[in-house]
């Protein structure tokens, strides 16, 4: 059955289009919400796109933290809304404090954008149950400050609980701490990814097709 | 009106390859003798009237919450 994912777009989100494109080449509807509404708008998912929203003042995402639409998205993540936030959208949730840790600079100082190799190790989240754990994907990357930092404490935590959700093969692109590429929250409807899956759903764009299985949310594992 | 600084620095513990990259241009410069750089940011906030005890704990609920991260973030409020 075909689900109603909302994806919000913010003033400075770059790739809410493709995100809506990706929810409905994986057979969903895709609905546009706005980063100033007051409800989600009966959405089964959220999907937080990647971009520059706010213009990255401040710290990326801190600023879109307090916009209307985050109170809804992180009321409906704690009733169990799977939440996907992806580059910026993975900032937001963690100034949110959705997710722990935070997103600094890439350690190299520039701007990477590469076709990625990920290790999927939790295929039990609400976005990751189309992967097998131990499956390699290909998917681009492109971020500046997507360095993934958290205190031993929490990343210990991170890798006991299972919530490291893609880790970085061959290339760590930005110096993330442990090659984390994404994470979830304990119980696994919020997921935070540096890299794109929206931007490798269909042949002939992009490095192929192994992103789409992030947007083929199955009925079952939402709500 | 008063003036309120707020000096939001990065944790110790975390890397600041901006800070980095200034260290590492100094010798490119001929400045010598400077070891290390960190780079913070500078808030200037103008408070109407007097800054009370508990206008304080408002400027460091706004140094906390927003001026700053924790995860990553220290700060420090002044008063002039």
């Amino acid at each position: 059955m075909s689900l109603r994912i909302g994806v919000v777009t913010f003033p400075g989100s770059l790739d809410d289009v493709d995100a809506r494109r990706a929810v409905e080449v994986a057979g969903h509807e895709a609905v546009a919400l706005w980063h100033g509404d007051h409800d989600l708008r009966r959405v089964d998912a959220v999907v937080l796109p990647g971009g520059f929203s706010y213009g990255d003042y401040l710290r990326c995402g801190a600023i879109s933290r307090f916009a209307p639409v985050m109170r809804e998205v992180v009321a409906g993540a704690a009733r169990g809304l799977p939440v996907l936030g992806i580059c910026n959208g993975f900032q937001i949730l963690c100034e949110s404090h959705l997710l722990p840790g935070a997103l600094v600079r890439n350690q190299a100082m520039r701007f990477v954008c590469r076709d990625q190799r990920l290790g999927i190790e939790n295929a039990a989240t609400a976005w990751t149950a189309a992967y097998q754990a131990g499956q390699e994907i290909v998917v681009p990357l492109k971020n500046g400050e997507g360095c993934y930092v958290a205190d031993e404490h929490t990343l210990d935590e991170l890798e006991g609980e299972r919530r490291v959700v893609a880790r970085y093969l061959e290339v760590n692109p930005n110096g993330s701490m442990r090659d984390i590429a994404g994470i979830t929250n304990a119980r696994g409807n919020v997921v935070g990814l540096m890299p794109h899956p929206e931007h490798a759903v269909e042949p002939g764009f992009g490095p192929g097709t192994d992103g789409l299985g992030f947007f083929t949310l199955v009925e079952a594992l939402v709500g | 009106m008063a003036r309120v600084v707020v000096d939001v620095m990065l944790k110790p513990e975390i890397l600041d390859p901006q800070g980095k990259a200034v260290a590492g241009a100094l010798p490119r410069l001929g400045f010598e003798g400077v070891s290390d750089v960190r780079q913070g940011k500078r808030f200037e906030l103008e408070v109407d009237g007097e800054v009370t005890d508990e206008r304080l704990e408002q400027l460091h609920e706004i140094a906390g919450t927003l001026l700053s991260n924790p995860v990553i973030e220290d700060y420090q409020v002044h008063v002039s």
